[in-house]
């Protein structure tokens, strides 16, 4: 496929859409962790007021 | 809640000086493949990621077995933990690895060994953590677990070395250069300059995330002793 080529093969869309994977699916990860840490500390904040009242 | 420890605040910092640079390595020093042009650009951070994959899933195996001789409850959330990671850039290595495929190999996806071995692996994490969704008692969730993530190891360097025995399309990156093998290149002294700091930095990228993941999961398991104790 590639013996008669004359220069690299244009890929640059592969390229691009491989990097998006790449940072979109960490950033999406990091926001997961975020999301799940507020969570958290908002059940132990009700969780320790409801153990105050008891 | 804990606070935030000083040193995780400077890993953090380390970490993403560490990524930008190493993608600057990879766009602006790491030169353009002669015959696959761009794509080949992939290669770096998709070894990287297939490398965070298996030491997370290694990871998990040393916790479980630190698990079972201790009983520590931290080993298990660091258990957990490294499942995770290693599963979210094993994802990343798959479907990365597809887009590479598309120009190279002329198909998003074909069932060559090591293809089919890296996705039972990613299939086999996802099952332990189902498994441990399904058992409620946090003490035998924990020793299946770390059972669990124990055998399941086996599937890591089954995956690592199936490019190596079996009949394979896929490139060998380090060591030969097999001729079966389609989109395999000569690494130039820049692109594995690039490559091994690739390497470096994702490590660090998942030694971070494993920090932040076991507080969460630290976290989570005050939650947990909080609802027992507020319900009786």
């Amino acid at each position: 496929m590639y013996f008669l080529q004359q220069g690299p093969a244009q890929t640059l869309d592969y390229m691009i859409a491989g990097y998006a994977v790449i940072f979109g699916v960490m950033l999406i990860y990091l926001i997961s962790l975020y999301i799940r840490r507020k969570n958290l500390s908002q059940d132990i904040e009700v969780l320790e007021e409801l153990e105050q009242h008891q | 809640m804990e606070p935030k420890p000083r040193l995780l605040s400077i890993l953090d910092s380390v970490t993403v000086l560490l990524l930008l640079a190493a993608t600057a390595a990879v766009f602006f020093y790491a030169p353009t493949e002669a015959v696959m042009g761009q794509v080949q650009r992939v290669f770096y951070f998709h070894v990287a990621a297939g490398w965070v994959g298996m030491l997370g899933f290694l990871v998990a195996a040393i916790a479980g077995i630190v698990y079972l001789r201790t009983g520590r409850r931290n080993w298990d959330i660091v258990g957990l933990s490294a499942v995770e990671i290693g599963m979210v850039f094993a994802f990343i290595n798959i479907v990365t690895g597809s887009i590479w495929a598309r120009p190279i190999w002329n198909t998003w996806w074909t069932w060559d060994p090591r293809l089919t071995t890296a996705t039972i692996m990613e299939l086999i994490y996802a099952a332990y953590l189902m498994l441990r969704a399904g058992i409620e008692d946090p003490n035998r969730r924990a020793r299946f677990g770390a059972v669990y993530a124990i055998v399941g190891f086996i599937s890591v360097p089954l995956t690592f070395f199936s490019a190596r025995l079996f009949r394979t399309i896929h490139p060998v990156v380090i060591g030969s250069n097999q001729p079966g093998a389609e989109g395999s290149f000569d690494m130039s002294p820049r692109m594995l300059q690039a490559f091994m700091f690739s390497l470096f930095t994702f490590s660090f990228v998942f030694a971070d995330l494993l920090w932040h993941r076991v507080r969460l999961g630290r976290l989570s398991d005050k939650v947990e002793q909080l609802k027992l104790k507020t319900m009786a």
